[in-house]
This record gives C-alpha cells, structure tokens and sequence, in this order.
C-alpha cells in the first residue's frame, strides 16, 4: 500500500478541517483522559460512603452532589466513565470482528454461502434488539462482560451488510482480477486487496457503534440489568436519580449529560469521517 | 400482487420458525430456570416438589421435546400458560397488555409525522438557512439524548416542580367516577409524556431522513422541469418533489418496528405503564418461559408484518418498483 499513504494522509487532513469532525474527536479525548486517570479529574473515592451527607445539592465540596449513600456524584462519574467507555469500545469491537467475518464470507464466495448468511442476518434483524438484548442478560446474570459480549453479538448484522455490498462490488474491480491473475490466493486478495478498501465505511460504523453502544449499556443499567452497583456506571447512578427523583435533580441531570456528550462526540465524529472518506456525500 | 404477498407470508413462517428456535435454545442454555428463582425463597421446597414442578412444566423432557411441544401447540395459536403464579394463558396476558403498547406507540408515529416531514421538508428547501442549522443541530443532539434520561428530566420538570402532569400510571385514582371526557382527559394527561417520549427518538432520525430525501428529490430533471414550466414555488416542492421525497419514508415505517418495540420497554418500566413491554420485563425476571416465547415471537411477526407492509406500501405508491 505505498499509494495509500496519500489517500489516508488526505483523508486526515479534510478530517481535521472539519469543526464539528475535531469537537467530536476533542470531546471523545477528553472522556478518553478522564476514564484513564479518573482520580485526577475528583478528590473523593467513588465508593466512600458518607451518612452524614446524603442528597447533597452540589457544592464547592461535592461540585456535583452525593447520592442516596453520602458517595460524590463527580468521583463516580469519573470512575463511571472507564466502565461506560470499555463496553462501548469491547462491544462494537465483537460486532465489527463478527460483521466483518460474515461480510467477507457472503460478499466474496456468494452462492449459497452468501444466501444462508444473509438469511440468518435477516432473522437477527426480526429481533427487537433490545428484547433480546434484555432477556440473555436476565438470564446470564448481568456483568460488565456479558453486557459487552451480547451488545457486540446482536449488533453486527449492519456491518455484515455493508462489508458484503463493498466487497460484492470490489471484487469485480480490475486491481482484483489482476492481482488474481498473478496468482494471489483468495486469503491473499482478501485481506490484502478487499479488506483494505472496506475500511472507511467500517471506521464509520465502528463510531457510530461506539455511540450506540454507550446508549444501550446505559439503559440497561438504568433498568438494573447493567453494571452492578457498587461499580459506577453513568447508566446505574441515572437508577439512583430515578428512585430520589423528588429530591435530588443533580443526580439524574449530570450523568445523562455525560452520556448525551459523549454519544454527540462519537456521532459528529462519525459522520466527519464519512464526509472525509467520501466527500461526495457531504451535507447530507 | 397478491401472489407476491402470499409468497412473503409463507416465506417468513420459516423465518419464524427460526426466531422461535434461537430464543428458546438462547433461553434454555442459560443456567437457572424459572423453578429455581420461585423455590429458593421458599424454605419448605424439598428436592421432590422442585422435581414435580419440573414434570408438571415440562422441564424434565430433553429440550427437542420441549421445543417440539410448543412448535406443536403454535401451530394452533396456542401460546401456552404462563409459569406465573396466576398460571394464566399467555394468549390472554398479552391481548390485555397489547392495546396500550401500540396506542403509544400508534400515536407517537403519527407525532413523528406530523412535526418531522415539516421540518425536514423546510430545512431541505432552505438548505443552509438559520432553520436548518438550528434544526441539524437539534436533531444531532436529538440522536445522542438517552431517551430515559429525558424521560426523568421530563418528569422532574413538569411532573415534580411544576405538578402539571402525573408521572406513573395510566390512570388516576378516581379514574372510575370521573365522566367520558374527564377520562378521556386523565387518559390524555397521562399519556403526553410517554407519547412524547417514544417520538422522540424517531423524530431526530426521520426529520433527517425526510432531509436527506428532499435534497436528493430536489435535483431531479422533473423538479428542473416543473420550475423551468412556470409552475409556482410551492406547487413545486409539494406537488413535485415532496411526494416523491415522501416514498422510502414508508420503508422507515415498516423498519422502526423493532425499535419501537424495544423503546416501550423502557418507558413503560419508567412510567409504570400496564403494557408489553413491562410485561416483557416482568417475564423475564421471574423466567416466564412460555410468556417470553409468546411476546418474542409475536414481536417477531410484527416485525416481519411491517417490512411486509413497507415493501407493499412501497411497491403501491412508486409504479418504478412494481414492474421490476
């Protein structure tokens, strides 16, 4: 891929002319530094509990408030951020590995490989997601991992499809029949010649993936079914704002706003790689 | 036309059949069962009565069997009984929940249409203009608001500070004494969040898509057409081009589905609705097996039913798409 380098470097720079594309890409490296060194970003320890203070409005000393047990809202927002950011990344790094392994299959061999893959992602499709999506975690206990591994596993039917229509029409091109006729074996024209040239497209589903991702974590640790407390998540404190609904407003205001950021980022992030990667589509 | 509807219906039994299938391999792999989260609250359980409850469910018999045995009794529409205490049939637990579930969210649809087809037929015309910018903006944050966390914002605010509206139930107490308008009032009250709330979602991405659509329609030869023929600004994009911008919102239709589906869950959890979506997530917190098999699979054949009716409705409006 030597002619690459020009491609990806002037793929970089109408990424970074983009305003919108670089807030994204600044918000998502600042929650980025927050999940990383979370103490730094809050005095207090996420799970210290303080009786004395409970349903604290927020103040110089809890910039953020406490919640129902006397623990800072800020420090386990901070420490919150690491759990709701790794099932995103973990979750569509499951769906991108899986929809990449179909598409290639179904778009590359077709024939009947093609026609049972796609049945079986039309039957995924049938599924209300969430449904789904709620009774496995019900039923194999709710964990970090779990939660990561089912989001990652019913949501990588979108990928599938675009990897298959990409490489479907890639593999007709000349650069692949050329690199056939120089002998190139299927693994080879692949992941050397297909794979490659489907990267744009995956970069921007991966993104909006991640976006998607964090979402549907935080509703299900909002419905109890998530991240187990004590371990912080933006979803299960949003739980605690709903039980004081009455009393404390800073509980549920600040973590969903964490969450509405973060998502915005990854989206506007997303879509300022698909302007970039295929400027045609600009605007729309 | 017909023939091709036929065909789509028998077509997706199999897909159905699949569906069922993996739900029920899904649930039945998973460890515990739904013996085992009543029994072990219960002190007197002996070994023995958990091994008759088995028996009398039909949890001792290998899963082929089980499986076969409810295939067997869908095929007549019989969805079983429910595990729950109450042991009553599933068909009738779900046709009570049913009704409020799709009047949400049979409202929330017509919400979305009625505000997001304006806004992005405006936006599309005056592509750049203050309007749109606003509205992009508003529809990016739209896609990146976790609805729940609206929903407490929703209730905080009008329910909790202002005392305008209630935040849980679908009734009042005095519900029963009140008139036919006093209840169609309550009932409307009740609903305005939870319906505004289910739009919500749909309305960032519809008004968008509805954009989109408008811009692409805009630059046809037949809208260049009808201009360069006299025709009036507004006999141009609403005549011309909106209702062709209108067609793929049919498909959306048919798709969203699913999501709606999966959105009543939460809000009904939130609002303490009496719908299927809280059924949903009862059933699957006492392991209902049969009620769980029941709602999947009806929100399956919904599902199925709304592509179906999205190809149609599609193939009805656009003549282009019949004859291929």
């Amino acid at each position: 891929m030597t002619a690459g380098g020009g491609i990806w470097r002037e793929f970089a720079r109408r990424l970074l002319r983009n305003r919108l594309a670089a807030a994204g890409g600044a918000i998502i490296a600042f929650f980025f530094l927050v999940s990383v060194f979370p103490s730094r970003f809050s005095s207090h320890a996420p799970n210290r509990i303080d009786i004395v203070h409970i349903l604290r409005a927020p103040s110089l000393e809890h910039p953020l408030g406490t919640d129902d047990l006397g623990r800072d809202v800020l420090a386990r927002m901070t420490h919150g951020a690491r759990i709701s950011l790794s099932v995103g990344f973990v979750a569509v790094g499951i769906a991108i590995a899986i929809g990449l392994v179909v598409g290639l299959l179904a778009g590359y061999y077709g024939g009947w490989v093609d026609a049972v893959l796609m049945r079986f992602v039309d039957m995924m499709l049938c599924f209300p997601a969430f449904f789904l999506i709620l009774s496995v975690i019900a039923f194999i206990g709710p964990s970090i991992w779990n939660i990561m591994i089912i989001i990652g596993l019913t949501g990588w039917m979108g990928v599938a499809r675009l990897v298959r229509a990409e490489t479907l029409s890639l593999k007709e091109r000349d650069f692949v029949a050329a690199a056939r006729a120089q002998g190139a074996g299927d693994g080879r024209i692949v992941f050397r010649h297909i794979l490659p040239n489907t990267l744009a497209p995956i970069l921007v589903a991966a993104t909006l993936g991640v976006a998607g991702a964090i979402l549907t974590e935080s509703a299900l640790s909002f419905l109890g079914i998530g991240v187990q407390p004590p371990t912080p998540s933006w979803g299960n404190i949003l739980t605690a704002g709903k039980d004081n609904i009455e009393f404390a407003w800073w509980l549920s205001l600040f973590p969903g706003l964490a969450i509405l950021v973060t998502v915005l980022g990854y989206n506007l992030l997303g879509e300022g790689i698909r302007d970039a990667a295929d400027p045609r589509l600009k605007g729309r | 036309m017909l023939r091709y509807i036929l065909r789509r219906l028998l077509l997706s039994i199999p897909l159905l059949v699949g569906i069922s299938l993996v739900s029920f391999l899904m649930m039945h792999m998973a460890p515990g069962g739904p013996i085992g989260s009543a029994m072990d609250m219960n002190p007197k359980a002996t070994a023995e009565s958990r091994a008759r409850l088995q028996s009398y469910y039909g949890l001792d018999q290998p899963l082929h069997v089980q499986y076969g045995r409810w295939l067997a009794r869908m095929a007549t529409l019989d969805f079983g009984e429910s595990f729950s205490p109450d042991g009553r049939p599933v068909s009738e637990k779900i046709r009570e929940r049913i009704p409020i579930t799709l009047t949400i969210n049979v409202l929330s649809m017509t919400l979305i249409f009625l505000v997001a087809i304006p806004v992005g037929v405006y936006s599309a015309v005056r592509k750049g203009s203050l309007f749109d910018r606003i509205s992009t903006v508003t529809v990016f944050t739209g896609f990146a608001i976790p609805t729940f966390w609206l929903a407490l914002l929703l209730m905080i605010l009008f329910g909790v500070k202002l005392g305008w509206l209630p935040i849980s139930g679908i009734s009042s107490l005095e519900y029963d004494s009140l008139g036919p308008a006093g209840k169609l009032a309550d009932r409307a009250r009740h609903l305005a969040l939870p319906v505004l709330l289910a739009a919500f979602g749909g309305l960032a991405g519809m008004s968008r898509y509805m954009r989109s659509n408008m811009l692409e329609v805009i630059r046809q030869d037949y809208v260049a057409t009808a201009r360069a023929k006299g025709l009036p600004e507004g006999a141009v994009v609403f005549r011309h081009a909106m209702r062709n911008a209108l067609l793929p919102v049919i498909t959306i239709l048919g798709l969203s589905v699913p999501d709606l589906l999966g959105g009543s869950v939460i809000f009904e959890t939130i609002f303490a609705i009496p719908g299927m979506g809280q059924l949903f997530y009862q059933g699957v917190m006492s392991r209902d097996y049969p009620l769980i098999m029941g709602i999947l699979t009806i929100g399956a054949f919904l599902t199925l039913l709304g592509n179906l009716l999205a190809d149609v409705g599609y193939a009805l409006a656009d003549p282009r798409i019949r004859q291929s």
